[in-house]
């Protein structure tokens, strides 16, 4: 329970912070710490720098956007389940923010260091895929745009690069129905499996988190729905091309079940009967 | 002086003296305690369950930033009269091992000490610890209780041949004949899951030293500070005037910290040749691997019952895990049950035998309700399944069966005292509104609705205030059961009780000054708690077994009537009165009939000046009682839950909670139900949560509570809970024990309500935790 010596710098500036990045090989960005000091007492994550973002208020903000929300990096969970914009214009993300661990994670974590620390069975990034998000990168070139769909690369790992910080999520304003079914054992636990369901006039789009190294769009569930299957037969096809992991809160096999009922009522919630 | 109102705070919601202070951050727990030139120890532990130490080089760490000394078991040796103390040999067959406070030839557990690191911070000792290299040679693990007693497992110890530590058997009564009698039998087999104790504060210890006279003084977060210092004069021969326990204030235990710990023989020795201060506080993964686990045991049960269900004889082999090494009274605890397994129901005859093993992994020993939630586990689902084989409601089961008599002497040999247990079931039923319940189930059943209902009962009794000394002894337990409670009225009115038990968050200051108040007659704001001090309360045996008010609030009230005793005479050679013609009331001796009188605290002045006390009267006011029960006290009540099982997810919902308990007359209704509340959450906790789990490897794959599950207020329910009474009468104030009942009683309740809400599926077992998997697979099994 007692980290590694690190090092520790406090960025004044999203530029700042992308110059600090710059001056370790194994930096690391702090910002809720919510998801990485935990990672750190246990030893599993020992960097040799932490740059603290969390004074970078000016990247906590939800914000329209047009056709889309604006949210900074920063922004805490709690900030998203409270947001009368998110409310109105994406729904989804409002209620899948409030799914995040306990009030006191919810009050100290962010948006941007869930989605950046890659977790599969974090709630936030399954609701971005689902949403089909824009994910905001800025590094020393300047900034860079990636869709959540490209976006997840491996177990813990992001497109983002080394001296990268995320600073904004985009997401669209939802006109259709949408909804996040997350199964765990204890409510502050990450989910077992959760399902993202987002539906839009393009058709709806379906997420699973933990059901493989990265959270994952349920293709086989979408193009069944698109070709006119009903729910049932839709749902079945959810754990279709996943890799879900086994640990002591279910083996995969169990995953797999979990992921077809799940689907089926997270599609049952968001598409209109 | 006019009369003081007779008030009574016995039995009186009175808010607890400790909150306070606790609520606000004012606690002093170890780790708030610091001393100049404190050092720290952090303790290099095995990775694996089961290897030889073929050498340990502590050179790199040795030379690391900060390090002032780095020792190995060989290092510590010489230090070590014997090794960690088991204090309970329970049968002549029995095979203790030495259990040296740091490894010398093998590791036995994964979390096992090999090696202590000291340096000038806890996080350059830890950074240290890591450049401990140790050579190990891996050797195979047995972790199961059954694979451990298989041919050629491996052996955990040279000399407990087939891993086996002891047997232990009582029988009473013709069971064989009874069986081969009986109408209808039940044979089940039971799986008590291993628990970690998680308590809230993890161990810590500070031991601050006196290089010119010897004085060790231990300050460690425990809740035996008096056996614990005895311990250290039987491991290190430290005498034990020279040794001072101090228990601050301590953040739960479970039971888990009723210990002599490997680290407590280490971190002494150390400060000790170092001559500075050393504290050692125990990391929360550490403690997953490291402090006791509970449980952990295969039951094997049956019943021999008439056609209609009466139970004539119970019969119960068990297998128990010792883990890898005997830990204070690790083998006792099966003893802690072996009297219940016919839980409080009337049979002719009982058999019981434990087999206690050794296994690779962590000592288990005393958690909550030890020994008792596993009888009453075994007992309150095995009558279940009579009632399905004899097809009879679980209510109508129960009621064929209980105790009605009293004083009862159950089939196993002990006297039951007192109890009504129709009475704990009719008012369990009537606040569930049963028959309501059973009609809901029963059109959720018919429309084949996702989320099934069940209902679970458990009529639990259970046995506690440990203990009468006598039969400790005839168990060959090494300890007293008896307790040690002073009064001391001070010159201005105020009262002291200096207590031999020593309270780790049940509320001993709030419970016991509202004794003494209403006793002498003083406000509960003038009775102050002085505890868990070998300096302040120099004997006692301290905090379990439900024993603190049964043992240690009788001696107090004692010591209340030997106060009021001296008192009276004080009064009466004051007053110039015979001691017959006062009459006491509300902490003032009035002499009848006139409207003179004196209060207890007159008279606590009057004994301290002692200008005009009785020729040959010590001056004083001030009494110490010992108390030695004469019998244990017997709990008992009715716990129903109600769940609902989604049968597509196999997730468990618990609905309602209904817990009726008989702990005899309540001191403070506030502190029960806080025992109760945290003693179901516990007993839920088993049925539906917490598994330690360990891998065919021997690594502990539950080893922090991201895995490791302790639920939160937001998977329970809000208890309904009532009390029926029935006071004890073994004792004077009539009291029963209640740290314990909850997680004795709750779950069989809630396991036995899984099943009911399966039944109709045709499930008749499950195993704890039951998991949303282990429905689910369950589900999956009866489809085929």
């Amino acid at each position: 329970m007692i980290p590694a010596r690190f090092d520790y710098e406090v960025a004044g500036s999203v530029e700042e912070a992308v110059r600090l990045l710059g001056e370790s090989d194994d930096a690391k960005l702090l910002a809720g710490g919510h998801s990485l000091l935990p990672l750190m007492r246990l030893r599993f994550a020992q960097p040799s720098l932490l740059v603290d973002i969390g004074r970078l208020s000016d990247l906590a903000y939800v914000r329209d956007a047009g056709d889309r929300v604006a949210i900074g990096a920063l922004t805490r969970h709690h900030d998203l389940t409270t947001s009368d914009l998110l409310a109105r214009a994406c729904p989804l993300l409002a209620f899948t923010a409030g799914q995040v661990g306990d009030p006191q994670v919810r009050h100290r974590g962010t948006i941007g260091g869930s989605v950046a620390h890659g977790d599969p069975a974090s709630d936030l990034p399954a609701a971005l895929l689902a949403l089909d998000a824009e994910l905001v990168a800025t590094g020393p070139g300047g900034e860079r745009t990636i869709p959540a769909a490209d976006f997840f690369r491996g177990f813990l790992e992001t497109a983002l690069a080394p001296q990268e910080l995320l600073t904004e999520i985009r997401v669209p304003k939802l006109g259709g129905g949408s909804a996040y079914v997350k199964f765990n054992r204890r409510a502050q636990d990450w989910a077992t499996v959760a399902v993202a369901v987002a539906v839009t006039n393009g058709g709806a789009r379906v997420a699973l988190a933990n059901m493989g190294p990265t959270p994952l769009r349920a293709t086989a569930v979408e193009a069944a729905l698109a070709g006119g299957a009903g729910l049932d037969e839709a749902a079945a096809a959810a754990a279709e091309g996943t890799s879900p992991p086994s640990d002591t809160n279910g083996s995969a096999d169990y995953r797999r079940h979990l992921a077809t009922v799940l689907t089926r009522r997270a599609l049952e919630k968001a598409l209109p009967a | 002086m006019a009369a003081t109102e007779q008030r009574s705070y016995v039995g009186a919601p009175v808010p607890r003296k400790e909150d306070a202070r606790l609520l606000t951050g004012q606690g002093t727990f170890v780790d708030n305690l610091s001393r100049p030139g404190m050092l720290h120890a952090v303790i290099v532990r095995s990775p694996h369950a089961h290897a030889r130490i073929v050498g340990i080089d502590t050179s790199r760490a040795a030379a690391a930033e900060g390090v002032v000394a780095v020792y190995t078991g060989e290092d510590l040796k010489s230090e070590w009269q014997a090794g960690l103390p088991c204090f309970w040999p329970v049968s002549e067959d029995i095979v203790m091992p030495t259990h040296w406070p740091l490894a010398l030839d093998k590791a036995r557990y994964a979390g096992d000490g090999v090696a202590v690191v000291v340096a000038e911070t806890r996080a350059l000792a830890k950074d240290a610890a890591e450049l401990v290299d140790v050579s190990y040679e891996v050797l195979p693990a047995v972790v199961d209780i059954e694979e451990a007693l298989a041919d050629g497992a491996p052996l955990v110890h040279d000399e407990a041949a087939g891993n086996r530590c002891y047997t232990w058997s009582l029988a009473a009564g013709e069971v064989e004949k009874e069986f081969a009698d009986a109408a209808v039998t039940v044979s089940e087999r039971y799986r008590q899951q291993r628990l970690i104790p998680a308590a809230m504060e993890p161990r810590a210890l500070l031991v601050d030293v006196m290089p010119a006279t010897g004085d060790v003084t231990v300050y460690s977060s425990t809740q035996i500070p008096h056996i614990m210092r005895t311990a250290f004069t039987l491991v290190l021969g430290i005498p034990e005037a020279k040794v001072r326990v101090v228990a601050p204030d301590v953040g739960g235990g479970f039971g888990s910290k009723v210990e002599v710990y490997a680290e407590d023989m280490i971190v002494v020795p150390i400060a000790r040749r170092l001559g500075r201060p050393v504290k050692w506080v125990e990391e929360r993964s550490e403690a997953c691997l490291a402090t006791i686990h509970g449980r952990d045991v295969v039951q094997h049960i049956e019943l021999a019952a008439t056609a209609e269900g009466k139970i004539r004889a119970v019969r119960v082999r068990l297998k128990a895990a010792m883990g890898s090494y005997l830990q204070a009274v690790t083998p006792g605890v099966p003893l802690l049950g072996a009297w219940l397994y016919g839980g409080c129901y009337d049979l002719a005859a009982y058999d019981f035998l434990c087999t206690g093993v050794f296994t690779t992994t962590t000592p288990t020993d005393a958690y909550r309700g030890a020994g008792r939630p596993e009888a009453t586990y075994a007992i309150e689902r095995a009558i279940d399944a009579l009632a399905r084989k004899v097809g009879k409601d679980p209510v109508e089961i129960r009621r064929l069966n209980f105790i009605e008599e009293f004083p009862f002497t159950l089939a196993s040999g002990l006297e039951v005292d007192a109890g009504d247990f129709h009475a704990a079931l009719d008012r369990a039923l009537e606040i569930l509104d049963y028959d309501t319940v059973r009609k809901e189930q029963a059109e959720r059943r018919a429309s084949g609705a996702t989320r099934q209902l069940g209902v679970g009962f458990s009529t639990y009794i259970e046995m506690c205030g440990l203990a009468p000394s006598r039969i400790l002894g005839a168990l060959n337990y090494g300890g007293g059961g008896w307790e040690s409670m002073s009064i001391r009225c001070l010159p201005t009115g105020t009262v002291q009780i200096v207590s031999g038990t020593t309270p780790h968050g049940q509320g001993h200051a709030t419970t016991f000054a509202q004794i003494v108040a209403d006793k002498l007659g003083v406000d509960f704001d003038d009775v102050e708690f002085l505890f868990g001090d070998t300096a302040v309360s120099p004997t006692g045996f301290d905090t379990y077994g439900s024993r603190s008010l049964p043992v240690g609030g009788v001696a107090l009230w004692h010591a209340s009537e030997k106060v009021v005793a001296k008192a009276k005479a004080i009064a009466a050679h004051t007053l110039e009165a015979a001691e017959d013609d006062l009459e006491y009331a509300g902490g003032r001796f009035a002499v009848r009939g006139t409207d003179r009188g004196m209060t207890v605290k007159e008279c606590a002045f009057a004994a301290w000046h002692a200008h005009n006390l009785p020729d040959g009267m010590e001056p004083g006011l001030e009494a110490q009682h010992v108390y030695d029960p004469p019998n244990f006290s017997w709990p008992s009540g009715c716990h129903i839950a109600l769940v609902e099982v989604d049968t597509q997810t196999g997730a468990v919902f618990l609905d309602r909670y209904v817990a009726v308990d008989d702990v005899g007359r309540v001191v403070n209704p506030l502190v029960v139900d806080g025992q109760v509340h945290g003693g179901i959450a516990q007993g839920v906790a088993q049925a539906l949560w917490e598994e330690a789990v360990y891998d065919s490897d021997g690594n502990l794959a539950t080893g922090s509570l991201l895995s490791y599950l302790v639920p939160s207020a937001a998977e329970l329910p809000s208890y309904e809970t009532d009390r029926t009474e029935t006071p004890s009468p073994t004792n004077p104030l009539g009291v029963k024990g209640v740290g314990e009942t909850g997680a004795i009683a709750s779950t069989p309740a809630v396991i036995n309500a899984v099943i009911d809400a399966l039944a109709p599926y045709g499930i008749t077992d499950m195993d704890m935790p039951a998991s949303p998997e282990r429905v689910w697979r369950a589900l999956q099994e009866v489809a085929k």
